[in-house]
């Protein structure tokens, strides 16, 4: 329970970082900040590849979700990037 | 100890993953430095699952499905066209959603006895239930695949989200009496209500996407967007992850400061915007003064060439008609004439926060020529002509002159004040709010009415010959 609660703290931390993090954006970036910061919620990944395997629903949950955050992060990242390589000063 | 070792090594690269993550959305959020913040970002990505993968179970299995994953969000991002951005964004956000969905599911098969921690995989998997089925919804909408509105479906919807609502509170209930101990809880009926919840939550997202108004859009995508990152926190805190907590919570706090800079930018609140609806919020029916005064391809053009400054404020017209490109030209030939041209863009002009920006910088129009309403409002009477592509609500005076409205103190682009006004539409419709606009009755306007990306090409040919 000890675990749970300090990781509620880092949770509480995160947040007040992120809100300060971002406060002033100008409107140019907006889609690609979402689509910069959707590609990061891809993190899910991290704990999709370290799911048990062990019954045949298991199995199927596990290839689910690394396939679905690995095309939320191969995506999100490439097309972020396709977008930022468009904004330019010309 | 080797295990030991390996777990401080996991522990150290989530830091410094996290680190990266923190560098590149800082960057993302300056135009100078937007692209290597998203590298950044993308390295702290790959730290965090190379440190992962050190000590995986069933490697067969993971890199299939990596593999596979990759193939096809790699193939999506790089064929999608520019212009089906806001689909696509709102599509990988879902399965960002759908992978915490199944993440929480898998989690609590595991789970032996009633605790606390199981409700953690309720709030995992409802949220990510919700920001999948609602992300696909919105796709739908984006996409023009889902358009108009069912009154039957909407009051539906509201029950069922009451209904939901509900239905959460009580599992909740249930699971703390169990945990507590009451004997006539046990894990079988707990099995039961999970199974439940995985439907209803992601019944609950349709429910909560499907009344929202296509103008409404740009809020409720960065609000599914930020949903998506509170639900990798939630299953951080599953899984006891740092990593997914950390990352997860800054794309959680990120999504909410852009739906409230949405939210401020229509002068509504959350509240307003998601269960209200600007149907009942009592639209004024104030008469409006003036004529429609039409004016042609011809006649436009011989106005637009005399004029020495030029304001295109585009609108989600110009998304439909696939406009950008023939605007831009447009722009460069006004600039060879030697007339000043900048494009005016509201925040929540078109279906996502910056939808404007990405379909000009598609038709490589330089971005230090966007101004936001603060920045062209102050000088709106030395600009000779405003040409509205398309767009309705964000320049409708009512906003500034009419306390009865129902979009008055949105901040609008206010290019009622400019010498002449010419809005390129299609008909008489009204926007989105469902409010007329006297904007088209003024005596400086000028309605141009036909297809944009048609009405400019005239424009453009008369120009070249």
């Amino acid at each position: 329970m000890e675990i749970v609660l300090l990781l509620f703290f880092i949770l509480v931390l995160a947040i007040f970082l992120g809100l300060e993090l971002i406060s002033k954006i100008p409107s140019t970036l907006h889609t690609p900040l979402m689509s910069g910061a959707n590609a990061i919620s891809g993190i899910t990944l991290v704990g999709a590849l370290s799911l048990d395997t062990g019954t045949n629903l298991q199995i199927v949950l596990a290839f689910s979700a690394i396939t679905f955050a690995s095309i939320n992060v191969f995506g999100g990242y490439l097309v972020t990037n396709r977008m930022l390589r468009m904004f330019k000063k010309k | 100890m080797m295990e030991l070792d390996l777990n401080i090594l996991q522990q150290l690269g989530y830091i410094f993953s996290a680190i990266l993550f923190i560098y590149g959305l800082k960057m993302l959020s300056n135009e100078g430095t937007a692209a290597r913040g998203n590298v950044v970002s993308s390295i702290g990505m790959l730290l965090a699952v190379l440190v992962t993968v050190i000590e995986i179970v069933n490697p067969v299995l993971v890199l299939s499905a990596v593999l596979f994953g990759a193939l096809i969000g790699s193939a999506f991002a790089l064929k999608v066209k520019m212009t089906s951005i806001p689909e696509m964004v709102a599509l990988f956000n879902g399965f960002g959603g759908l992978s915490s969905f199944f993440l929480a599911w898998s989690e609590f098969n595991n789970l032996s006895a009633i605790n606390l921690i199981m409700i953690l995989s309720f709030v995992t998997v409802l949220i990510g239930g919700i920001t999948f089925s609602g992300s696909v919804i919105a796709f739908f909408k984006l996409s023009e695949i889902l358009k108009g509105n069912n009154d039957f479906l909407n009051k539906a919807s509201r029950w069922f989200l009451i209904f939901s609502f509900l239905f959460v509170i009580i599992s909740v209930i249930q699971v703390l009496a169990g945990g507590l101990g009451y004997e006539h809880i046990d894990l079988a009926l707990i099995q039961k209500i999970f199974i439940a919840l995985l439907i209803i939550s992601l019944l609950a997202g349709l429910a909560f996407v499907l009344p929202i108004g296509g103008g409404d859009m740009p809020v409720v995508i960065s609000l599914l967007n930020s949903l998506s990152g509170i639900a990798a926190a939630s299953a951080g805190i599953l899984l006891t992850n740092t990593a997914l907590i950390v990352a997860g919570c800054l794309v959680g706090a990120s999504g909410l400061v852009l739906t409230l800079i949405m939210a401020k930018s229509m002068n509504r609140t959350l509240y307003n915007i998601f269960f209200v609806g600007y149907e009942s919020s009592g639209a004024s029916a104030a008469k409006i003064d003036g004529e429609i005064k039409p004016i042609s391809a011809e006649d436009a053009y011989l106005v637009v060439e005399a004029a020495r400054s030029v304001l295109i404020v585009p609108g989600y017209g110009m998304a439909v008609a696939q406009a950008q490109h023939v605007v831009k030209e447009l722009g460069d030939l006004l600039e060879e004439n030697g007339c000043e041209v900048s494009y005016g863009i509201h925040p929540v002009a078109g279906r996502m926060p910056g939808h404007m920006n990405v379909l000009l910088a598609e038709a490589n129009v330089s971005y230090d020529k966007l101004l936001e309403p603060k920045d062209i409002n102050p000088t709106m009477e030395t600009v000779d002509i405003a040409i509205v592509i398309g767009a309705n609500d964000v320049v409708n005076p009512s906003a500034t002159e009419e306390p009865g409205s129902p979009i008055y103190g949105m901040p609008i682009l206010e290019v009622h004040r400019a010498k002449t006004v010419m809005v390129l539409k299609r008909s008489m419709a009204s926007g989105f709010a469902g409010v007329q606009n006297p904007l088209f009755f003024k005596e400086n306007s000028r309605m141009l009415f036909g297809d944009a990306k048609e009405s400019i090409s005239k424009l453009v040919a008369e120009f070249k010959d």
